[in-house]
This record gives C-alpha cells, structure tokens and sequence, in this order.
C-alpha cells in the first residue's frame, strides 16, 4: 500500500473523463449523469455540491468504483480502472479509496477496533498487525480511548469518526465522504469538519459531497454539479492551509480562479 | 487456511443474535438427536435380541416335521439312530419331544400352556434350567411316570408363592406330581418357554396326546440336537439333513419331508432385520435433517436480506465475491455445527433417560460412527443449504446495497 506506487507522480489521483450515467427505467431513460470530466490530485479537498437529485452520488459512487459508468473514462493515479473486473475493483477499493457515509454504516454490536479492522481483513491483514493498525487509526480521529465501545456506546459524532477511522486504516489515496454530516448536529458537524481540516493538513485528498454551503465552504474547491453535470468549479474564497509538497497547485492559486475545465457535454 | 479466518467472523455474527441462532439450530439439533436416539434404539434393540438369541444357545439344532406336529414322518426311530454316539459323534445329545397344548389345573387355578414329553437329557439339549427340585429322570422316563416339571410362569399361576415342589396338578383328568420348577427364561415372549410343562415323553405321546405312528413308530413334534464341541453346526446340520433323507427314503426329487431350524440362522435374520430398521430410521432421521436444513436456508436468506446494508459496506471496504460467500457459507457452517454438537449431546441425555427408564429394556448404544455420521450430515446440510443465501448474497449490487434501509 505504498502511495504512488509505479505509477506516475503527477498523474492526477482521480481522472474521470466524459462519463455518464443513464438508468433505464421501463421506457425512461434517466441521465444521472451527462458527461462528466473532472481531475483531482494529491492533496486536494474538493466539495461537490449540488441540490437533490443533481448527481452527486451517482458521481461519488463512480469515483469509488462501486458503479460503472454508461460511457466516459476513469483512471486513479493514471490507471484505467472503469472497465477492471469485479475481483480488481474490490481491491482497488480496498487499497485505494476510503469510504465515509451519511449513516456511518457500522456494524451492530461490534466493537470500535474490530470495525476498523474490517478493511485490513479484506487485505489479508489480521492478528496483532491489524490490531495495531486499527488502534493508530482509531487515534488518529481521536477514539484512542474507545477501541472497545460499541456503535450503541458511542454518540453519532464518535460513531462517524470510527467510520473515517475504518475508511483511512488502509492508508488510501483518497476519502470519499457523501454527506458525512447529513446526520449529525452543528456542532458535532463542526468537530468532523475539523477532523477533516486535520488530515487534509497531513496530506490526506478528500472529497466531500454535500449540499450544504456551510461544509462545502471547508473544502479549498468546490464543484457545484446540477442535472448530472459540472457547472461550476471554483477554488474556496479562504483556502484551507497549504499543504505538501506533492499539492502542486491548489492552494497557493488565488481565490476564485475560474475552475480547471467542467466540459459539459 | 484463508477460510478459517472466516469462522471467528461467523461465530461473532450469531453470538450477536443468540435466540435466533438458537432457534434456527433447533432443526439440526432435533434432527440430529433424532437420527443418533433411532439409531441407538435399533442398534441397541439388535444387541439385546441377538443376546436373547445367543442364550438359546447356538450350537443347538431343532428337526421338525414338515406341516407341524402332528401326522409328521418324524419319529423315534430317526431319533434314536441320530442319538447313536458311534454313527454320529457329531452330536453330543439327541432327544425327541412330543407337544401338544393342555390346561392344567390346581385346585381353583387353572393355565392353558404347552406340555411338552422330553427325555431326561433334554436339558443337555436345550437351555432350560432348574430353579427348583430337580428335572424329569430316566426311571421316570422309562415307566412314563405322572410328573412334571413347571415352566416358571406356569408354577406361579397355578401355585402364586406357595412351594409346587411335590404338589399335585391335573392335565386333561390325569394326577402328575411336581418335582421341579424351571428358571425364567428371561428372554422376551417370543423365545419364552416359561409357560411349558415337561412331562415323560411317553406319557405325552401316548397318555396325553395319543401320538400317531408312522411306519410302526411312534411320531415325534420335534428333535433337538446339540452339536458336540469341535463340530461345525452348518456341517452338522448338513449332517442330519442327508441322515434323514436316507431314512425316509427319500428320493433325488423330493422335497425335505422335515426342517432344521438352528439358532445361528435366526442371528443371521436378526442382522438383517436390525440393519434395514437402522436404514429405515436413520433415513427418517435423515429426512428431519433435511427439514432443519430448510430451517438453516430459510433464516440464512432472512439474514442476508437483513444484513444487506452490510454486505454493501463489506463490498465497499474490498471484499470479494468469494468473501461475502464464504462469510454467508460458514455462519451456515457454523451454525449447522454448533446444532450438530448440541444434538449430540441431546441424544446421549435422551438415550441415558430411555436405558434409565423402567420397562425399557433396550439399552439404547449411540456408536462414534453415527455421530461422526450425523456431523457429516449435518455439514453437508449446511453447505447445500446454505449455498443458495450466499449466492443470492454475492449477487447484490454495492450500491443498491449500501442504500438499502
Ligand atoms: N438506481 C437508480 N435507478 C434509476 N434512477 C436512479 C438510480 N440512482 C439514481 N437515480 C437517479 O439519478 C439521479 C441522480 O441521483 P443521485 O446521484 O442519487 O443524486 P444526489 O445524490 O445528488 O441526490 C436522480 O434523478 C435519481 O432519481
Ligand atoms: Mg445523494
């Protein structure tokens, strides 16, 4: 699980050009998404934002390879990895991508510790290894002292810092969060937001969907998507601190440049 | 062993519903107590019949005439040339009876049973053995004297707990005067002798019964023959069978006018009566088992139904469709095991209670081999059935799986 293994440096680490999403249902052609093209590198925290219904999910579950696009291309690291098969993609997932949802999406009465060890055992990673690992990661978001609660012991704020503690324990290129506070107080909201300024400040790419401002303000570049395509892509009035040497641009660009090419088909 | 990492996983899952778990292995326990408990009865009913069997003795042969006792070809003549110890060395005794059905009475006590005429060695040639007073002589034999030797039930039914010994019974209008009184047999009614009466052989062919003669001698019901030590009792009894076509003269074309029936034979039927009783029932346990299969199939498809959030989850963190298989597969596994073992265990707490229990005669023997079976059962069942949620399991689709409520 070395980063950038092999693969080009520069490369960005998400490459998705011209996909698109269309649901057939019965005589109805749903086009979820209309041609999508959007790079991510190294060290971004991007916010997709966008109303109901706009895509952002359909696009979140393209980027995580747990869909397939209609047409377009996809390459993590300057991989082509949209047309793998089942096997490669769950591997890819398991090495490259973290996930965070909306409900947490826990497993009932298991502890703090075994869920984070839940990706690890998908890599053949178990024993005292996985242990460690998981208890770092489980620090790392602040639980260090909760690796045995269960979800039920834990309120909804630490149940979604397990979760980001299950998504980063493989150390992958990428979180890919959906509405990661869509269940959560302000407050509560406020502490995961911060947690997610921390990691990005560790060099961690991030993306966040959302429909709300106040947490798509975080993120240093926002994509704003509506009817299944990008219409706007802007990096944040007050970026997020600088961060590494592998961001290449990002956050030293000035404010409200117009966004790196949305093509809409 | 990959899949063994498995196992923790799947235990944890059912640890986490314990009542379901319970429930859904009540089939495979039942089952799997129902199977072992049958077999054991078969199994242990097939020792104590062959037991029983074994206490008739199984060197022993007995000749009867074609078409029962009466009117047969049998007779004293054959008797008395098999019973010669320089043709025959082969058997180590020969002794005719003769029986017919009587009612004795004693005073107000009246009991129907058979009266069998014997020799004075007929107990070298059977199994009977006295609990009281001695057996019928050879004086007595030779005069035809009026005595008799009770059967164990018939003393107690004619006398209750008074002492027959040297007391007086009646059979068809004639005095005998008890001398002895034999054991229980203790076998079950089928082999039981205990509602005999023995008499001298000629008072029964004669005085009692008026037995007919065939060729000038008198018939006989049967001859019992043991055969000597050292001797095979097929050959023996191949013996008998040639002896006594040459004495009755008996052509190449000619039926047997007579049968040898011998103890072994009846082990032999014993066998495999008890074998097709084990098949019989161990396949109805089968059948239980397969109904706690379906059990295991129906509960394991509502768990995947249930869990499917978390097979969507599980496919987000990188699982394969091999390990979302194999997760389903051995819960199943486990489950089927853990209802296995508990059966088991069952079945050794049911057949303690049934050898236990009194009037039940059957000590009931669970061998490893069905166990062994049974788990086997029990495993396969498991897989079979627990194939099809797996399957149905791997077949979600990640995101419509990690939406699913
Ligand atoms: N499995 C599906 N079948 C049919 N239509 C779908 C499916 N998934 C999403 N859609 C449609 O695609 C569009 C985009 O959905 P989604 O990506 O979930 O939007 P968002 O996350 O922005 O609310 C919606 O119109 C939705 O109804
Ligand atoms: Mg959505």
């Amino acid at each position: 699980m070395e980063s950038n293994n092999g693969q080009n440096g520069d490369a960005p680490v998400i490459a998705i050009d011209g996909v698109t999403k269309t649901y057939q249902m019965g005589e109805v052609a749903v086009h979820a998404l209309r041609g999508v093209s959007l790079d991510i590198h190294s060290g971004e925290y991007v916010a997709i934002i966008g109303a109901s219904g706009s895509g952002k999910s359909t696009l979140m579950n393209i980027i995580g390879l747990l869909d397939r696009p209609t047409s377009g291309t996809y390459a993590i690291r300057g991989q082509e990895v949209g047309q793998l098969g089942k096997s490669e993609q769950a591997d890819i997932r398991n090495r490259e991508i973290g996930f965070v949802f909306q409900r947490f999406n826990l497993l009932p009465r298991t502890s703090a510790q075994a869920q984070v060890e839940l990706p690890l055992f998908y890599a053949g990673i178990t024993g005292t290894k996985a242990r460690r690992r998981a208890v770092d990661a489980l620090t790392r978001v602040g639980l260090g002292e909760r690796i045995d609660h269960r979800p039920d012991q834990l309120s909804g704020g630490q149940q979604q810092r397990v979760a980001i503690a299950r998504a980063l324990v493989t150390q992958p290129s990428l979180l890919l969060a959906d509405e990661p506070t869509g269940a959560l107080d302000s407050k509560t909201t406020a502490e995961i937001l911060d947690l997610f300024d921390e990691l990005h400040a560790q060099g961690l790419t991030l993306v966040v969907v959302t429909h709300e401002h106040s947490v798509a303000e975080r993120a240093g570049r926002v994509i704003t998507v509506s009817d299944g395509a990008i219409v706007g892509d802007a990096l944040a009035a007050q970026p997020t601190p600088a961060v590494t040497a592998t961001n290449g641009f990002g956050s030293v660009l000035p404010t409200l440049s117009p966004a790196r090419t949305a093509v809409a088909q | 062993m990959r899949m063994l990492r498995y196992f923790p996983l799947a235990l944890g899952n059912i640890n986490v519903n314990k009542t379901r778990s319970l429930l859904t292995m009540l089939g495979i326990i039942i089952g799997v107590a129902a199977v072992l408990t049958t077999l054991g009865i078969a199994s242990g009913a097939a020792s104590s019949i062959t037991s029983e069997i074994e206490a008739q003795g199984t060197n022993l042969l007995e000749v009867s005439p074609t078409g029962g006792g009466q009117g047969g070809t049998l007779t004293m003549a054959d008797a008395r040339i098999l019973g010669d110890r320089d043709d025959f060395p082969q058997f180590a005794g020969v002794a005719p009876t003769y029986s017919g059905n009587a009612t004795l009475v004693r005073g107000a006590n009246d009991a129907g049973g058979q009266v069998r005429g014997v020799t004075a060695d007929f107990p070298s040639v059977s199994t009977v053995e006295i609990a009281d007073g001695r057996f019928l002589n050879a004086v007595e034999e030779t005069n035809s004297a009026r005595v008799v030797v009770l059967g164990h039930d018939l003393a107690g039914d004619l006398f209750g707990s008074e002492n027959p010994i040297g007391q007086e019974v009646r059979i068809a209008g004639d005095l005998f005067t008890v001398v002895g009184v034999l054991e229980a047999s203790g076998g079950s009614a089928f082999f039981s002798d205990d509602t005999t009466a023995y008499v001298p052989l000629g008072v029964a062919q004669t005085r009692l019964f008026a037995a007919p003669r065939y060729r000038g001698e008198l018939t006989v019901s049967s001859i019992s023959i043991k055969v000597a030590d050292g001797y095979a009792l097929e050959q023996a009894e191949q013996d008998v069978e040639v002896a006594l076509r040459l004495l009755h003269g008996l052509g190449l074309d000619d039926d047997n006018d007579f049968s040898i029936f011998n103890q072994a034979s009846l082990l032999d039927l014993a066998g495999s009566v008890s074998t097709t009783l084990s098949a019989l029932l161990g396949g109805i346990g089968a059948i239980s088992l397969i109904v706690g299969g379906i059990g295991i199939m129906n509960i394991m498809l509502v768990t995947v139904t249930e869990r499917t959030n978390e097979i969507g989850l599980r496919r987000a963190l990188g699982a394969h469709d091999r390990d979302i298989l194999v997760q389903f597969l051995a819960e199943a596994l486990v489950l089927c095991i853990i209802g296995g073992l508990l059966g088991i265990g069952l079945s050794y707490g049911v057949a303690a209670l049934l050898t236990a229990l009194p009037g039940f005669s059957i000590a009931v023997t669970i061998d490893a081999a069905s166990v062994v079976m049974a788990l086997g059962v029990a495993s396969a069942a498991a897989i079979i059935f627990g194939l099809y949620p797996a399957i149905r399991a791997t077949r979600l689709d990640p995101v419509e799986a990690l939406r699913y409520e």
